[in-house]
């Protein structure tokens, strides 16, 4: 910043500490996730320094591993449903608290923001509480033959997630221009075809973001499914179980791949909520909405 | 402009959702927290504070309380000072550098948090990373067993989890700060040192309280990293939450503790409202 240029090297020396400061930062952030990629490599497994042998061996293991293959197919599905719950409920509760008014609407906020920054398990538990009311354990053993199944895992990531898509949602809405809106009514749409043809493509992006952001965190997500599951594990449990049992490069290897899915949709989210909001506070106001009720 | 019909489609399927999995569910946690569980091991639907009265008298729960509070605060205070350089380098110093470094925060951020609480693990062990490459070196000729089951390593692995949390608001609010007011203190004759401290400082606190708030709070409801990597010394409250939960069956006296840590949450939300709000200078 030029403005301190004037004070010449205690400008310098100050801005070398800085960046020192942020390079061992950034070391401590990403050493963990370099080593587990490495050690995925590692033909003496998980451990033992240097690494030497390096191997495809456990991606191969891995591959023909056919549990984890169902724990993938079990946490993508749920994090299908679990995005169109979040996104059914969390779009017309933005919209609401930009537009409506009714009583009981700051209690409103803070209940659909309040998962945001609890931790997971008063969610998971409280959730399971509901599911053991006889009522609904019988119409859940009913519609899937267990009490708890993969359902009760997709309504509690649904349910929690819907505050990504509300804080998301309104922060599109808070840049949506009004009269946009207004004109289409005043020249004849009714609320219907402005909602769909004015209200929903200028919120496009805001959308997109929230359901990349829905997918990956319940793709990764287990405090909440940990109290929820039945018969099927979601891809975090099994990984979950397998770490009880002992460690083993197979994890590192399925970690590593974990990574990289999660890297291209959290750039590419990035690259869309900088088109949607065209500066680099990407992902704050998640923070400021869980904390500022 | 929005009709009656409009007002009342947008707002009840959403509050009927949020009041049957989230109203609901917290109310029945608060009616459990009343109740008992009979030698039977049934629940008996008698209301009475005995399970609050455990959580006040038994040592083993408020002492985990505390421990956890204090692995929370630590976890806190780790995390802003690791933090709040690094965000005041991106928005004064970063230049161009800016959107790649921001992006380079928020990665980790959403990354697995068991894909990182499980590579800690495989650093920290007895046969881990960390100490064959000590003894690989010769700096020790024994694995250092500190590392991993212990308070530390719990400590450790939620500071990394939870720093990029805490850059976020910092961030956030740093960005906000008008770049005239930095220059005004400047051309007042303000040192820069004076200038961090009487300008920039106080406009930050909003998004310090924010990301302290955050990294606290998460950090004691967290169940996994000490069972991953905490070890006997390293258990925290949410442990026996969820050993209530399971083998040792005692739904109430379970809730009652998790309503407890509701209540701490709560208010320090509260509270982190108050603080926000008295600092915001908007």
């Amino acid at each position: 910043m030029e403005l301190f240029v004037s004070s010449g090297s205690a400008y310098v020396t100050r801005s070398r500490w800085l960046r020192l400061h942020a390079a061992a930062v950034f070391a401590f952030l990403y050493l963990p996730i370099v080593v587990l990629i490495l050690y995925s490599f590692n033909g003496q497994g998980v451990g033992g320094f240097p690494p030497r042998n390096l191997t495809l061996d456990w991606y191969r293991v891995l591959f023909a591993d056919a549990a984890i293959w169902d724990a993938v197919s079990n946490s993508l599905q749920v994090a299908f449903a679990a995005m169109a719950i979040s996104l059914a409920f969390g779009i017309p509760a933005a919209l609401a608290l930009d537009r409506a008014q009714f009583p009981g609407k700051a209690l409103f906020r803070r209940l659909v923001l309040l998962p945001l920054i609890l931790p997971g398990i008063i969610t998971g538990l409280s959730l399971l509480m509901l599911f053991n009311v006889d009522i609904v354990s019988a119409i859940l053993k009913l519609v899937t033959g267990q009490q708890l199944s993969l359902l009760t895992i997709t309504l509690g990531h649904g349910t929690a997630l819907i505050s990504v898509a509300t804080t998301e949602v309104f922060a599109g809405l808070q840049k949506l221009d009004r009269a946009q809106e207004e004109a289409s009514l005043d020249l004849g749409a009714n609320y219907w075809q402005t909602f769909w043809r004015v209200t929903l493509p200028n919120l496009k992006l805001s959308i997109i973001g929230a359901a990349l952001l829905i997918f990956t965190l319940s793709m990764d997500e287990i405090a909440v499914s940990f109290f929820l599951f039945g018969r099927d594990n979601t891809l975090p449990l099994e990984i979950w179980g397998r770490l009880r049992r002992g460690i083993t490069p197979e994890i590192n290897a399925v970690s590593a791949i974990i990574f990289v899915f999660s890297l291209i949709t959290i750039v590419f989210w990035y690259r869309l909520r900088m088109r949607a909001e065209g500066s680099a506070e990407v992902g704050a106001e998640l923070i400021e909405a869980g904390t500022q009720h | 402009m929005f009709s009656r019909g409009y007002k009342t489609l947008v707002t009840v399927p959403p509050l009927a959702w949020v009041s049957v999995f989230l109203l609901v569910p917290y109310l029945l946690m608060f009616c459990y927290s009343f109740w008992s569980v009979s030698p039977a091991q049934t629940i008996i639907h008698s209301w009475d504070l005995h399970n609050y009265k455990d959580l006040l008298e038994k040592p083993t729960y408020w002492e985990t309380l505390l421990r956890s509070m204090w692995i929370a605060a630590r976890v806190m205070l780790f995390s802003l000072l690791l933090g709040y350089p690094l965000a005041y380098y991106l928005s004064f110093h970063a230049g161009h550098r800016k959107h790649l470094l921001y992006q380079m925060v928020i990665i980790p951020l959403w990354v697995s948090y068991l894909v990182r609480a499980y590579a800690w693990k495989t650093i920290l062990g007895s046969d881990g990373v960390l100490n064959t490459l000590l003894r690989y070196v010769h700096l020790t000729s024994h694995p250092l067993d500190f590392l991993l089951y212990s308070p530390f390593a719990v400590v450790l692995t939620l500071t990394h989890i939870y720093t990029p949390f805490t850059i976020l608001p910092i961030y956030a609010s740093l960005e906000h700060i008008p770049r005239n007011l930095v220059e005004a203190s400047h051309d007042l004759g303000a040192t820069p040192v004076q200038t961090f401290w009487k300008v920039i400082f106080p406009l930050s606190i909003p998004g310090v309280v924010a990301g302290a708030t955050f990294a606290f709070v998460l950090s004691l409801g967290d169940f996994l990293a000490p069972l991953l990597l905490g070890g006997p010394s390293g258990i925290m409250i949410s442990n026996i939450v969820v050993s209530l939960f399971g083998a040792a069956y005692n739904w109430p006296l379970g809730a009652a503790i998790s309503l407890g840590m509701l209540a701490i949450v709560v208010s320090l939300l509260f509270l982190s409202e108050r603080l926000e709000k008295k600092w915001s200078f908007s």
